[in-house]
C-alpha cells in the first residue's frame, strides 16, 4: 500500500463558531456546577431562567429579522451568553432578574446590533451593567454559601419559592461581598488591619468558600477553566496576562504605600469576578483587539479601570463596567495599533532592500 | 409652497423633527424622564418656534445673508427669554422641573434649522404653519418618547399632570402598576437613546411595509389594469 503523505502546509477545518462556544462552555461549566452546589436549587432555577430567556429572544429576534433560526440558534453563543451572565448575577437573585438580563444581553447587547460576531460590547457584561445601574438593591444581595443539601440550605420547592417569589428572610442570610464589606468599613474611617481580620481568609477565597456571584466566587476553578482555554488555544495569554498583573502591580504598590488604606494584591487576585473577567468576559474575541499588542493594552486598560472602580468608584466591584468600557475602546485600539505591513516599514514606505556583498569574480 | 396642508403634515409626521430630521436630541434625552415633561417642553418650544419663524418671516427681506445667522440666533435668543420668563411667571411648577433646559431652546438646532431653511424664504402664513406644525410635530415625538419611558421606568402615565395643565387635568395622571420597583435605567439617558431607537426601527419598519404594498398595488395595476373597465 502506497501511503502518500503529503508536506505541509496541511489544510485542516478551521475553528467553527458551535465548536469554540462549546469549548467556552465547557470550560466555564466547573465554576458555574460549584456555585450551583455553593448556593442550591435558587442558584439553578435562575441559571434555567436566563438561558431560556436567552434562547427564546434569539430565536424570536432571527425570526424578526427573517434569519435561519436554527443555525444560529444552535450555534451556542446564545447558550453561552446566557451561562456567562447567569454566573456573574447574585445566585438568589429573583426570576425577573434573569429574564430581564437574558432579554438585554441578546436584544440590546447582540441582535440589534447584527447577531454573532457583530456586537460592540460583551453581551453578558453590558446586561450586568444595566441591571446594576437599573436594580441596585437586588443586584447587590449576596449570601454566605448554602451548600446543596446541607441543614441550613433550602429545598428544592423552597428555591423555587426564593427565586420567583422573593427572599423570606433578606437580613438573615445576605451579607456583604468582601469588596464591599472593606469599602464600607473603610468609609466609616477604619483601617485596613481592623478590617480584614476575621473576614478575608486567602484559603477560603481561592477555595471559593465565600459569598459572591453564582460562579465568581471559586477562583481555582476559573483558573482552571482559562488555563485550558489557553491551552487548547481558544483564547491567547496577552489580555488575562496583562489584566491581572496590571491589578496585582497596582494593588501592590498602592500597597506598600499605605498599608492601612490599600488592601494588598491577594485580596485583589482573589475576590470578586476578577479572574472569570479574565479568562472568560475581557477574552471575548468580537469585542477585543486583534493584535497582541493590542490585547496587551486591552488587558492592562481593563485592569488599570478594574483597580480604580474598586478602590476609589462608587461600586465595591467593578470587572463589568472594566470590560464594557474597554469593549468601547476596542475600534480606538485596533485603529491605532496596526501590525507593520510584510515588507514596509512603519510609515507604510517599502522597507530598502539588502543585498548580499557580491564575491569577487562573480559576475552580476 | 402655498399648500398648507402638506406643509402642516410635512411638520407633523413625514419631516418630524426627531424622527426624520433627528434633531432637537439634546433636551429630548435630557427632558423626557415622563410624559408631562416632555408636553410642557414640546408646547414651550412650539411657541418659540412658531414665534421666531414669524418673526424671522416678516424681518427676511431686511436681513443680509452676511449676518442672518447672529441676526436670526438673536431673534430667537429675546423669544426664548420671554418664554423663559413667561413659565416662571405663569407655570412655576413646571418651571422648577424644566428650569435648566428653557434657556436652552436658544440652541435647540430644530429652532435655527426652521429659520434658516424654512422661514427666511417663505412668507409669513406659510412660515407660521410651518412652525405651529413642526412645534406640533416635536411636541408629539416628547410625548411618545417620555411616555414610554415613564411607563418602563416608572409604570406611571402623565404623572404631576395637573402641575402642568391646572387641576382639571388630573385624571390624566394614572398609575399602571402599584409598588413598581422603577426600572432606573429607563429613566437615564440611555434609556432615552434605547427608546428613540426603536420607535425609529418601528417607524421605519411600518414606511417599508407600506412602501411594498405600494408597489405591489402598482405592479398589479400594470398588470391586469388594461383589463379594467373605464
Amino acid at each position: 500500500m502506497n501511503l502518500h503523505l503529503p508536506s505541509a502546509p496541511h489544510t485542516h477545518a478551521p475553528d467553527s463558531v458551535p465548536r469554540i462556544m462549546g469549548l467556552v462552555l465547557l470550560a466555564v461549566a466547573p465554576a458555574t456546577l460549584y456555585g450551583l452546589i455553593l448556593f442550591g436549587w435558587p442558584a439553578l432555577s435562575l441559571l434555567l431562567v436566563t438561558v431560556l430567556t436567552c434562547l427564546l429572544c434569539e430565536a424570536a429576534c432571527l425570526s424578526i429579522a427573517g434569519r435561519p433560526v436554527k443555525p444560529f440558534l444552535w450555534d451556542g453563543s446564545a447558550l453561552l451568553t446566557g451561562v456567562l451572565l447567569a454566573v456573574s448575577l447574585p445566585p438568589w437573585a429573583p426570576w425577573w432578574i434573569g429574564a430581564l438580563g437574558g432579554f438585554f444581553a441578546i436584544v440590546i447587547g447582540k441582535q440589534v446590533f447584527g447577531g454573532v460576531g457583530q456586537n460592540l460590547f460583551n453581551p453578558a457584561m453590558l446586561a450586568r451593567v444595566a441591571l446594576l445601574v437599573s436594580f441596585p438593591v437586588e443586584m447587590t444581595t449576596w449570601l454566605g454559601p448554602h451548600p446543596l443539601f446541607s441543614s441550613h440550605a433550602p429545598g428544592l420547592f423552597d428555591g423555587l419559592a426564593i427565586t420567583f417569589n422573593g427572599i423570606p428572610d433578606v437580613d438573615g442570610v445576605s451579607g456583604a461581598t468582601i469588596l464591599g464589606h472593606v469599602r464600607t468599613q473603610l468609609g466609616m474611617n477604619h483601617s485596613l488591619s481592623q478590617i480584614l481580620p476575621g473576614h478575608f481568609q486567602p484559603g477560603a477565597a481561592v477555595l471559593g468558600w465565600t459569598g459572591g456571584s453564582l460562579g465568581e466566587t471559586a477562583e481555582w476553578l476559573a483558573l482552571l477553566g482559562g488555563g485550558w482555554l489557553l491551552w487548547r488555544r481558544v483564547i491567547t495569554w496577552q489580555i488575562p496576562v496583562a489584566m491581572l498583573t496590571t491589578v496585582a502591580l497596582l494593588a501592590g504598590g498602592f500597597h506598600l504605600l499605605n498599608p492601612d488604606r490599600f488592601a494588598d494584591p491577594a485580596l485583589h487576585l482573589l475576590s470578586g469576578g476578577l479572574m472569570l473577567g479574565a479568562f472568560f468576559f475581557a477574552t471575548d474575541p468580537v469585542t477585543s483587539p486583534t493584535t497582541p499588542i493590542g490585547q496587551l493594552v486591552f488587558g492592562a486598560g481593563c485592569g488599570a479601570l478594574v483597580y480604580i472602580i474598586r478602590t476609589w468608584g462608587g461600586y465595591p466591584e467593578g470587572v463589568a463596567f472594566a470590560v464594557v468600557l474597554m469593549n468601547a475602546a476596542t475600534p480606538l485600539i485596533d485603529h491605532y495599533l496596526r501590525p507593520r505591513i510584510y515588507g514596509r516599514t512603519w510609515g507604510g514606505q517599502s522597507r530598502p532592500v539588502k543585498r548580499p556583498p557580491t564575491r569577487p569574480g562573480e559576475s552580476q | 409652497m402655498n399648500d398648507y396642508r402638506s406643509i402642516f403634515t410635512e411638520g407633523l409626521w413625514g419631516n418630524n423633527v426627531v424622527f426624520a430630521q433627528m434633531l432637537a436630541l439634546c433636551p429630548l434625552m435630557a427632558v423626557t424622564t415622563t410624559a408631562t415633561n416632555g408636553l410642557g417642553m414640546g408646547l414651550a418650544t412650539t411657541g418659540v418656534l412658531l414665534a421666531s419663524n414669524v418673526v424671522i418671516a416678516s424681518c427676511r427681506n431686511f436681513i443680509t445673508p452676511d449676518v442672518r445667522i447672529p441676526v436670526f440666533v438673536l431673534l430667537i435668543a429675546s423669544l426664548v427669554t420671554l418664554a423663559d420668563m413667561a413659565i416662571n411667571a405663569w407655570l412655576h411648577e413646571l418651571y422648577k422641573v424644566l428650569g435648566l433646559f428653557i434657556p436652552l431652546i436658544v440652541v435647540n438646532c430644530s429652532v435655527l434649522g426652521r429659520a434658516e431653511a424654512f422661514a427666511s424664504k417663505q412668507p409669513v402664513s406659510a412660515s407660521a404653519v410651518d412652525g405651529l406644525a413642526m412645534g406640533l410635530g416635536y411636541t408629539l415625538a416628547l410625548i411618545i418618547i417620555g411616555g414610554c419611558r415613564e411607563i418602563l421606568g416608572s409604570a406611571t402615565l402623565f404623572a404631576h399632570a395637573s402641575l402642568l395643565l391646572g387641576d382639571g387635568f388630573a385624571f390624566l395622571e394614572t398609575t399602571l402598576i402599584p409598588h413598581y420597583k422603577g426600572f432606573l435605567l429607563m429613566l437615564l439617558p440611555p434609556g432615552g437613546f434605547l427608546v428613540l431607537g426603536f420607535l425609529l426601527a418601528g417607524k421605519r419598519a411600518m414606511e417599508r411595509r407600506v412602501q411594498q404594498r405600494k408597489e405591489r398595488a402598482r405592479s398589479a395595476d400594470l398588470q391586469y389594469g388594461h383589463c379594467r373597465v373605464p
